[in-house]
């Protein structure tokens, strides 16, 4: 029994149109659309599920946020108090308060942080695309030389080059990102002036006008080259601090991945009836092992998120983990929500670009 | 076919790597036994001369209160070490029996179980454990709770995946149709085969658990600051970056022990993981 003839089972006795009808006729004829809208409610429900959670862990614990905003004198002062947890909803009953977060969150609106005293949308705009420019740079990285180290792990079994790529991709994952962080700042900044010093671009730089909220986009359409090299230096040091965990990741993953193609009968076929050997690697064996491997990158993009809280720390990256430590360590309740939010939301948006790129790139799994 | 004798010792240990690893991690098992007798000073004795860089009378050097780094790092490996076993056992133990009872019960329960992992994996670990750690309050013991809270839900995928493909082969149906109750079958046939595959994630996780709880310290949101750990004490060497064995050592402390046990589960994978077997097989009948 193939798993092609399983899941095609399956998924076709699920997800058969429930009742004739124009709707349903679109939806049979568009099975692309139907799994989308599925997989968007889906994506929608955990998303709730995530401010539950959130609001939930954040509420149901003994620190005080009051305690944690003021400072020791007005804390001294129950009116004072009395008027902070007034202010922002925190004397009502919990229910109560998720439910006015909800209703606000469908107009788009997250509260407001008790730290900045900002709109915590407004806090996220400028600190998430920070996050993305680094994450997303450390990702590209971490695909195309991960995807080469395991490729070439594999190719070489057991050679000398398999057993390097494995202690190189070992020590990847077992680094402590903070450490390595540290250790080059202290190294390429310090010691040697070859890397920029923390921040996203050099302090006599403006930042270039906003369109992407990504400094090196932005500068490069407004044409400003001296600050585009500058925001790319500053994100070099970060973002390949962050990569040496996916790389490692990433290699491990693509190696299991190809050996376990090569071992196919139909490579076997390929090869023997005297396919190249660069033909069978790239049409064969690369395109059925990448279908693991994306999903590993999804995962491998929530762990960037992760490292981004340590790094962000050392190199002053205004991103979304500073904000993330910064709001969860005051339990600063409403930037602590958006968070959970934002990055609930990257998670599935990567989720369903893998599942889509699934079927982009190996047809056996194509939605039928 | 070179060495008969090195192909009578389990798989695992003909690699040099798992060697390596099993070395390095015995040494730190002794380094947490006898830490008393080995380290030069009291950890916490801040009566040394400051910031004195790594030389003949203190080989890592001493920090910003005159402590002996050196004395630190080998008290440091009694909190990691001890605490990354016992947070591998209790996901192990919570995550394993959760996920062995939502593959072999199915329906809601499976449903509820697994929605929660979803939840909890929707999230990057570090930033929920951070969620966690600062609700609760900085302290050791709460670190490891947001540890365990984000830890649990990979051990009940894998062991509910692994249950659902056992549940319905032949001898754990029979056991069930001679009377063996929910119970029983799941501890006398299931157990024994999910073991080998926890074993393998359990031991690539007491890597994850020492990198996450070091990394909720450095946050500060683990050890208090005059205890002797990994994490906060890189976190101090932050604050004197151009000390660098402040930070250097204790982070390549934290960096042997991932690496010891990663190496140690990364050969066990290899030897138990079928699906590498089986490429192994067919590797072989190729070149025969």
């Amino acid at each position: 029994m193939s798993p092609r003839s399983a899941a095609s089972e399956a998924t076709g006795g699920r997800l058969r149109p429930p009742a004739r009808g124009p709707r349903a006729g679109l939806l049979r004829r568009h099975p692309l659309a139907r799994f989308l809208l599925r997989r968007t409610l889906t994506a929608a429900l955990l998303a709730l599920g995530v401010t539950l959670v959130t609001f939930v862990l954040t509420n149901l614990v003994p620190g005080d946020p009051a305690a944690a905003n003021l400072g020791q004198r007005a804390i001294g002062d129950p009116a004072i108090v009395a008027q902070f947890r007034h202010q922002h909803g925190l004397d009502k009953p919990l229910p109560v308060q998720y439910a006015t977060y909800l209703g606000n969150l469908f107009h788009g609106d997250l509260g407001e942080s008790q730290q900045s005293h900002q709109p915590v949308l407004t806090d996220l705009g400028t600190a998430v695309p920070a996050t993305l420019e680094l994450a997303g740079a450390a990702i590209v990285v971490s695909l195309v030389v991960g995807v080469a180290f395991g490729v070439v792990a594999a190719l070489r079994r057991d050679r000398f080059t398999d057993q390097l790529l494995r202690v190189v991709s070992l020590l990847g994952v077992s680094v402590p990102t903070f450490w390595l962080a540290l250790l080059a700042f202290y190294l390429f900044f310090y010691k040697f002036g070859i890397a920029p010093g923390s921040g996203r671009i050099a302090p006599e730089f403006a930042p270039p006008p906003d369109v992407t909220g990504l400094y090196t986009v932005d500068a490069a359409l407004a044409g400003q080259w001296p600050v585009f090299w500058s925001a790319v230096g500053h994100l070099m040091l970060p973002a390949l601090v962050l990569t040496a965990y996916t790389v490692g990741l990433l290699t491990r993953f693509t190696r299991s991945a190809v050996l376990e193609v090569l071992g196919q009968d139909y490579v076997r076929a390929a090869r023997a009836k005297g396919l190249p050997g660069r033909t069978v690697l790239f049409h064969y064996v690369l395109r059925a092992a990448l279908v693991p491997v994306i999903t590993v990158a999804g995962l491998a993009f929530g762990a960037l998120l992760s490292g981004t809280v340590l790094v962000e720390s050392i190199f002053a990256w205004p991103g979304l983990g500073a904000y993330a430590y910064r709001s969860a360590t005051t339990l600063d309740l409403p930037a602590v929500m958006g968070v959970g939010l934002v990055v609930g939301i990257v998670y599935l948006t990567v989720n369903l670009a893998v599942d889509v790129l699934y079927g982009l790139i190996d047809p056996r799994v194509r939605v039928q | 076919m070179r060495l008969n004798l090195l192909r009578r010792l389990p798989r695992a240990w003909r690699r040099p790597l798992a060697v390596c690893g099993g070395l390095v991690a015995a040494g730190w098992l002794v380094v947490v036994l006898a830490a008393p007798l080995l380290a030069p000073h009291d950890p916490l004795a801040q009566d040394l001369p400051r910031l004195a860089s790594p030389g003949a009378g203190h080989w890592f050097g001493t920090d910003e209160l005159g402590r002996d780094v050196l004395s630190r790092v080998l008290y440091g490996a009694r909190m990691s070490i001890p605490l990354a076993l016992l947070l591998v056992t209790l996901s192990l133990l919570i995550g394993g029996l959760l996920g062995a009872c939502a593959g072999f019960f199915g329906r809601w329960v499976d449903e509820t179980v697994m929605r929660v992992a979803d939840l909890v994996f929707a999230f990057p670990t570090v930033i929920l454990a951070m969620v966690v750690a600062a609700a609760l309050g900085a302290s050791l013991e709460n670190a490891v709770l947001a540890v365990l809270v984000v830890a649990w839900p990979s051990y009940a995928r894998v062991t509910r995946g692994l249950v659902m493909g056992l549940r319905n082969r032949e001898f754990v149906l029979s056991g069930r149709l001679l009377g063996f109750s929910a119970w029983h079958s799941l501890r006398v046939d299931v157990l024994p085969n999910v073991l080998g595959p926890l074993l393998v994630l359990a031991t690539l996780d007491i890597g994850t658990a020492t990198l996450l709880l070091s990394g909720l310290s450095f946050l500060g949101l683990g050890a208090k600051p005059p205890t002797a750990e990994w994490g906060a004490m890189v976190a101090s060497g932050t604050q004197q970056f151009d000390m660098w064995w402040m930070g250097v050592f204790p982070g390549l402390a934290i960096l042997t022990v991932v690496l010891a046990f990663n190496f140690l589960g990364d050969a066990l994978r290899d030897a138990l993981d079928p699906s590498t077997a089986r490429t192994i097989g067919a590797e072989k009948e190729r070149v025969a």
